[in-house]
């Protein structure tokens, strides 16, 4: 069945749009296929503005891949502002592909990727504009399977009524394992309509298909189980891993968009997975066990992309990417290769230690020491060894002054507030911390013409984490602990006007609470919040957290009970059927030292400290070295 | 500096969405791609030299003749620069000319632009008679919202000529008799800048014409005022006859390198 393009329909609206350059698609190294010789399609989707989705590195990768297998088509997908949504109603417009502007409905597969929680709403703004029925339970065989992943999917139940399915993991093999399993049923003359195509893809335990398992409750509210609920379905899910990045060196071949983009750069994931162990954070603990790049696929990759991209700066991704084992030969290699191209080199650096240093000498070379990252996370040495951030007051101050020293002139800290056990004295420790790093900075260089920013956020618990059972701090506790210490910098006469303080009010986080842990009775919210002009929620301009209490209550959910209620060991949490190889008695006891200030070292180096999640995965920790160099680009 | 070129380009169809700022970052990548030897500033941040001549069309607007000029640090060919430029470039943006500055100011030659008004729907008759009444006016005052708040300003006096193109009429064949009014105008850069968009308001103030759909506006030229021809001619005429060579002649004998 032919598609039609929808563009000649939408170019009528874009001149009363703001940005129309964003709908438009024809970015360097898209891709178009025929629609008709292709038999499984997919529309992939980054439910946020064009601006942020387009650099995601997952849909990228999901959407070269895709589109490298025969007979398989991907397509991309953004949230429409409100401008352009207004008019698409008016006139009858659906959601569509920005590459060829096809209808998402017409697509197979509608793939959706959750960085954050933030962008159901917007989720649901797209399903309504493509004419998808917004419950899974009332969609036809003529709709998409809707598919969710990204690191929100480890707990998609606040979602589960809206979505057929969700991967948990990396997306490179189990995107194409989906398409097989998608095309061989389509060969077939889709029997059993579309459940049957669902059960094909529950019954291998990797795709949770909501729908397949029931929840029961106890009278108190808290779960009491989830099951299957028929044969073949099994209990848990488990999450997918690549093992061997270098057999998927992706993105090869960018995405260079017209349009301004949040990230301009072309990126490069040099390993993935985190075993720092740091307790808040979710990334690290979804994502083991670490596996590394080797240096010479990511030089390669760097050469290839860079060509075909045309970008001048180049990012080294990973979650802690000062701790590949080979990260100083390829920040020197790297180095060298661009000398006197005016290519710029960035590296997220995140780990307090004076190698991150020498590192960021070397990635500006050509002179701009500008600003130094770095994130103790905790205001005071009680608060970082709760959360396992291993780093003194000692090797922090050592390490900034060093960096002052060294001609940088700023230096950024970033924080949480609302950690587990803090108390007031925990947050205005980081007025001290900076006052001290300031003090030494001042000392060793001999100049005020020094400066520190600190950057806090608000923590929020999340699942498979070992905080996946505490209380998250109601929003007025985080903002009056805000506010001392914000008053406490203001007040400092001698280090006060050197440091600059960032931070969010608290409220956004109690919502990003309700939805990382809550349970399938939070679909209720968010559909209530959507049907209200709830959109995106990520954007300070357009989030409203009244309208999320208020439909709470409309819904008759207990925000509270979400958020700041402490979860007992027992309680079945709503993504304990969600495997993400940790053991859970693991995460207690993580939990239960965190309380008592235990730290807990890195698997790369020290014995294994059973997680449980290579036995499980069947994976294991890949590092270098490799002994490997970067060779210099010959100049012809 | 080893070189400065002047560059025609085009927007062409979804491209006249892109913005001044997208089209600059385009232009820098393709740079970049096709290996260009662009001459960079100096300082602590360099900045390849790339600079956009005259007052860019707008977001939304096509157009045949967009100016930028470029230094590069070795001599090139323009005829194989405009191509690794054109190839390196999305298509719908397009390089059209390529010549090796003479002296002058560039700026300085573009005097005013040809725009083309496409008016899908409206209907031809209702168009002449407003396009008259517009001529026939001494002074029209429009108003357009712009970065300084609303101006106030004459939209009469810059334009030069304004004309109903032929191609306008009634095309047989098509669902429902679909019409369109072509209108053709050059108009004289001045303070603040009469566009298309200011025109129309014009007719809309002196006859009370409106197009029933978003007009598709294409700048298709500009250059200094030929007094002769009351069009512009091509503002890289100059240069070509003082350099000897360009795009049009036999590639120059002095260039070096793989451009």
């Amino acid at each position: 069945m032919p598609v039609e393009s929808l563009f000649p329909r939408l170019e009528a609206l874009l001149p009363r749009v703001q940005k129309p350059i964003q709908y438009v698609g024809g970015e360097l190294n898209s891709t178009v296929k025929d629609w008709d010789e292709a038999t499984v399609r997919w529309a992939l989707m980054y439910p946020d503005a064009y601006e942020v989705g387009l650099p995601n590195q997952g849909v990228q990768i999901l959407y070269e891949i895709l589109n490298e297998l025969p007979e398989t088509l991907a397509e991309r997908t953004y949230a429409v502002w409100p401008d352009l949504e207004a008019l698409m109603r008016a006139e009858g417009v659906p959601q569509f592909t920005v590459d060829a502007h096809r209808p998402v409905r017409a697509f197979d597969v509608l793939g959706l990727s959750f960085s954050t929680e933030l962008g159901y709403t917007n989720m649901l703004t797209a399903l309504d504009l493509a004419g998808i029925p917004l419950l899974a339970g009332d969609r036809g065989d003529d709709d998409p399977i809707v598919l969710a992943g990204g690191h929100a999917a480890f707990n998609p139940e606040p979602i589960a009524d809206f979505l057929d399915a969700a991967v948990l993991g990396d997306g490179e093999q189990i995107a194409i394992a989906i398409t097989e399993v998608v095309r061989e049923w389509k060969a077939e003359g889709s029997p059993g309509g579309r459940d049957e195509l669902l059960m094909r893809l529950a019954e291998s335990g990797g795709v949770y298909v909501p729908k397949f398992y029931d929840v029961e409750y106890h009278a108190d509210g808290r779960i009491r189980r989830v099951a299957p609920n028929r044969p073949g379905v099994p209990w848990r899910v488990h999450k997918h891993t690549v093992m061997d990045l270098d057999e998927w060196p992706y993105p090869k071949r960018p995405l260079v968009p017209l349009a301004e983009t949040v990230h301009e750069r072309f990126s490069v994931e040099i390993f993935r997975g985190c075993t720092r162990g740091c307790r808040f954070c979710q990334a690290g603990m979804i994502t083991r066990p670490v596996r590394e790049r080797s240096i010479t696929t990511i030089g390669d990759m760097v050469e290839a992309g860079v060509k075909a991209s045309g970008f001048n700066e180049v990012g080294l991704l990973s979650l802690s990417s000062a701790d590949h084992s080979e990260i100083g030969d390829i920040a020197k290699g790297l180095a060298d290769r661009y000398e006197g191209t005016n290519t710029s080199l960035s590296l997220p650096s995140t780990r307090v230690d004076a190698f991150n240093i020498d590192l960021a000498n070397e990635f500006s070379r050509n002179g701009r020491r500008s600003g130094l990252t770095f994130a103790p996370e905790g205001g005071s040495e009680r608060m970082r060894k709760v959360i396992n951030k291993m780093v003194t007051e000692e090797d922090l101050i050592r390490t900034v002054t060093t960096a002052y020293t060294q001609g940088w002139r700023q230096v950024k800290l970033y924080f949480m507030c609302g950690l587990p056990t803090e108390e007031d004295a925990d947050v205005l420790g980081i007025a001290d911390l900076a006052r001290k790093v300031i003090k030494a900075g001042r000392e060793a260089t001999g100049s005020r013409d020094i400066r520190c920013t600190v950057s806090i956020g608000g923590f929020v618990p999340k699942p498979h984490t070992p905080f996946q059972w505490a209380a998250q701090a109601d929003h007025e506790t985080v903002d009056r602990r805000l506010k001392a210490l914000k008053d406490t910098l203001r007040a400092d006469k001698e280090y006060g006007r050197a440091i600059g303080m960032r931070y969010h009010d608290g409220k956004p986080s109690t919502v990003e609470g309700l939805l990382s842990r809550g349970d399938r009775r939070v679909g209720a919210v968010i559909r209530a919040v959507w049907e209200d002009g709830g959109r995106f929620d990520g954007w300070s301009e357009h989030f409203s957290y009244q309208r999320w209490m208020n439909s709470a209550e409309k819904a008759g959910v207990d925000v509270d009970w979400y958020t700041t209620r402490e979860r007992e060991e027992n309680e079945v949490l709503p993504w304990d059927h969600l495997d993400a190889g940790l053991d859970r008695e693991w995460l207690w006891q993580d939990w239960q030292d965190a309380i008592n200030d235990v730290e807990v070292e890195d698997c790369r180096w020290t014995p294994c400290y059973d997680c449980g999640v290579c036995p499980t995965m069947g994976t294991e920790i890949q590092i270098g070295p490799t002994g490997k160099k970067l060779l210099p680009l010959t100049v012809v | 500096m080893a070189q400065r070129l002047r560059v025609r380009y085009a927007k062409r169809g979804r491209l006249r969405f892109t913005s001044h700022r997208d089209i600059s970052r385009a232009v820098e990548r393709a740079v970049r791609r096709a290996d260009v030897p662009v001459a960079f500033s100096a300082g602590f941040s360099p900045h390849p030299r790339i600079s956009y001549v005259g007052s860019a069309a707008p977001t939304g607007v096509a157009s045949e003749a967009e100016y930028l000029e470029i230094s590069v640090t070795r001599e090139c060919d323009p005829g194989r620069f405009r191509a690794a430029l054109d190839a390196s470039l999305p298509p719908g943006l397009d390089v059209l000319d390529v010549v090796e500055a003479g002296g002058g100011s560039l700026a300085d030659r573009l005097e005013c632009s040809v725009w083309q008004v496409r008016l899908p729907g409206a209907d031809p008759a209702l168009a002449g008679a407003a396009v008259e009444r517009f001529k026939a006016a001494d002074r029209i005052e429009v108003e357009r919202l712009t970065k300084k708040g609303i101006r106030r300003f004459d939209a009469r006096e810059a334009v030069l000529s304004l004309d109903i193109a032929e191609g306008s009429e009634t095309t047989a064949g098509q669902a429902s008799s679909q019409s369109c009014v072509i209108l053709r105008m050059v108009v004289r850069h001045a303070v603040p800048a009469v566009r298309p968009d200011d025109v129309l308001t014009g007719l809309r103030l002196v006859a009370d014409f409106a197009p029933p759909s978003p007009p598709e506006v294409t700048r298709l030229a500009q250059g200094p005022l030929d007094s002769r021809t009351g069009a512009p001619a091509d503002p890289l005429d100059l240069d070509r006859d003082m350099t000897r060579g360009g795009d049009t002649g036999p590639a120059s004998e002095h260039a070096v390198g793989d451009l």
